[in-house]
């Protein structure tokens, strides 16, 4: 049961950062290696909003989140602009670019230490029911996870630039000559992925309060992985997708302590066995293969 | 030109290679020749990664994970039974393999065929899968070698790795190795065979009409590609001395892509002289983190600078020089002669 709130709550972290690799995979068609490293960077904004300007907790997060999202754009803007016209290999190997660049930055910048995330005193609570000892992170997450996917499904579905954003989706050359604004709403789209990359990094902090500069490589792989097998481009399949992986990865020790080693040659084998024989993931789309 | 002048002119130039391989093996600072071979080692990779990405226009991510393979196999066949003693005194190591030493030659050979094992593993499902999500498949793959790597303690000796492996690797080894990769793999490229992986790479699906076995011809890619990345895994095995899983991450793969797309994608000599080049600039590049002084204000040396400047060379180089250096620019003996025209020309 312990177990159980855990792989839920850590489902979620992954699925928020998955949702991210879909957004953004489903309207620009871009498979973001630097999504783990943009959540690394928002982790880093909080903290240095927090110590460094002694910002309060809520407004060193809010704060860190808007950073990042105007990150998000620029990348948009530096890496991805200028090779939207070009085969989409350019911009793999771009955003692969971009992630040793962020992870080496942040080395630089910020160091290569590992620095604690400030804990608020309301997070650090245990709650005890019966045999259960839940941490009161673990409640949190699940409830603002479920009021951030909520809201992102609110603006896919009722707003104009959620409109715009599902349009894009399925055809570019169309989109643009209904007169949507091709280049705004991307930079939305970049945005709004990497403001959810940091909202799930906080939660990711709370759980492992240390923060260091190849931090997002480990939840930035899980969560691709999350995306991938669910469907990426799909929303709902990268909720799936990050929940199976967070059972996966908190259930199996639980149960198997001996082969505990195994988990990640595990996951990467789901990975590939759902890659290669349901290439669409769980729930993706079925699409052609160029028309 | 004719082919045979052709096949003159670089036997020349290949007995040239060795003359001043066979004086360098005796006066060269050893440091240096430390580079030179880390060099050819990444030009061996760079060649062998172009075959699959560059001339295929199979995005793989799983070079590291090949290299593991031919590294720990060969490490595992030429290291003593004494030194292997020593380093499994966690978990021994299973019943056959720690008794037999093999030169090692055979042993390179033997751990650049079990990397073709799993490059025809991975090359398989090539045929379902394609562009970013081969590249996922092939990124899987390595971290699955990778991981089992750390847990098959019995084997690999787990995340401990394996340490004091003898050193044979000099610069005979890798210049003979790196020649041998470009003559097989431009041999390829020039054949029937490498057109249609030409034709693989431009327009799949007509290629697939005019008759080209995919199946087939992906699969040679990737055998060919693996293997000579397992010989490559061998030898850097043994001129580092050690070898553990974790330093055959993704992080290395990134490097070779790095030299392809530096070199030009399908661009052997421009694989062949980033990959030695690189191994240089990175040599090159430790003064950055050094402390400084520079007009009279010292500099602290700054720990990851030199990643950060090559990170930041990588991304320059993606936005805009799509074509490498040396785009489409090959080395040939007519370019060679050509050269020498023109100059007579101008006097």
């Amino acid at each position: 049961m312990q177990h159980l709130v855990n792989a839920i709550s850590l489902g979620f972290v992954f699925g928020l950062v998955a949702v991210g690799y879909a957004l953004v995979y489903g309207v620009v068609k871009l498979v973001n290696f630097a999504h783990g490293d943009v959540f690394m960077m928002g982790a880093y904004m909080m903290f240095y909003a927090s110590v460094l300007f002694g910002f309060p907790w809520l407004a060193a997060v809010i704060f860190g989140i808007a950073l990042t999202a105007l990150l998000g754009v620029g990348i948009e803007k530096v890496a991805y602009r200028p090779l939207r016209k070009y085969p989409r290999i350019n911009s793999l190997v771009s955003s692969i670019g971009m992630s040793f660049l962020l992870q080496n930055f942040a080395v630089v910048v910020f160091g290569g230490i590992q620095r604690s995330f400030p804990v608020p005193e309301m997070m650090k609570k245990t709650i005890i029911l019966g045999e259960v000892r839940i941490q009161s992170v673990s409640i949190y997450t699940i409830i603002f996870s479920i009021l951030v996917v909520l809201l992102l499904t609110f603006i896919l579905q009722k707003t104009r630039i959620g409109l715009a954003m599902r349009i894009l989706s399925t055809d570019f050359e169309t989109a643009r000559l209904m007169g949507i604004n091709v280049d705004r709403t991307i930079s939305f789209t970049f945005a709004l992925g990497s403001a959810l990359a940091a909202v799930s990094a906080v939660f990711y902090a709370l759980r492992y309060p240390q923060i260091f500069p190849f931090m997002g490589q480990y939840p930035g792989s899980r969560a691709f992985i999350a995306a991938v097998v669910g469907g990426i481009g799909s929303i709902k399949g990268a909720l799936v997708g990050g929940f199976l992986l967070g059972m996966l990865t908190v259930l199996l020790p639980a149960a198997f302590p001996e082969y505990s080693g195994y988990r990640e040659a595990l996951i990467f084998a789901l990975l590939v066995i759902v890659l290669v024989f349901k290439p669409n993931g769980l729930f993706g789309q079925e699409v052609g293969e160029k028309a | 030109m004719k082919r045979r002048t052709k096949i003159l002119l670089s036997l020349i130039l290949i007995i040239a290679i060795y003359v001043f391989v066979y004086f360098s093996e005796l006066y060269m600072d050893p440091f240096i020749k430390r580079i030179l071979n880390t060099g050819l080692i990444y030009a061996i990779l760079g060649v062998s990664l172009n075959l699959i990405n560059g001339f295929t226009g199979q995005f793989s991510l799983g070079h590291a994970g090949f290299m593991a393979i031919g590294a720990y196999a060969s490490a595992l066949l030429y290291m003593s039974p004494e030194t292997k003693m020593s380093n499994f005194f966690m978990v021994p190591l299973i019943s056959p393999l720690d008794r037999i030493q093999i030169p090692f030659f055979w042993a390179i050979i033997v751990g650049g065929l079990m990397a073709a094992v799993a490059g025809f593993i991975v090359g398989a499902p090539c045929l379902r899968v394609r562009g970013d999500y081969l590249a996922i498949v092939t990124y899987g793959f390595s971290e699955i070698i990778r991981s089992l790597f750390n847990n098959l303690q019995n084997i690999t000796n787990g995340p401990l790795g394996l340490k004091g492996l003898p050193t044979y690797t000099n610069l005979w080894w890798t210049v003979s190795w790196t020649i041998i990769t470009v003559i097989v793999i431009k041999r390829i490229v020039d054949s029937s065979y490498g057109r249609a992986l030409k034709a693989i790479r431009d327009d799949e699906i007509a290629a697939e009409n005019l008759g080209i076995n995919l199946f087939k011809h992906k699969v040679l890619a990737f055998v060919v590609g693996s293997f000579f990345a397992g010989i490559a895994g061998g030898l850097l095995g043994s001129l580092l001395m050690t070898i553990d899983p974790n330093s055959f991450s993704i992080l290395f793969t990134y490097q070779i892509i790095m030299i392809i797309l530096l070199g030009g994608l399908g661009n052997i000599t421009g694989s062949v002289v980033v990959g030695i080049g690189f191994a240089f600039l990175m040599e090159w590049l430790r003064f950055v983190e050094m402390p400084m002084n520079i007009f009279g204000i010292e500099f602290p040396g700054i720990l990851g600078m030199r990643m950060l400047i090559f990170s930041i060379l990588l991304m320059v180089t993606i936005l805009f020089f799509r074509q490498g250096i040396f785009g489409k620019v090959e080395f040939s003996w007519e370019g060679v002669a050509r050269l020498f025209q023109k100059k007579k020309v101008k006097e």
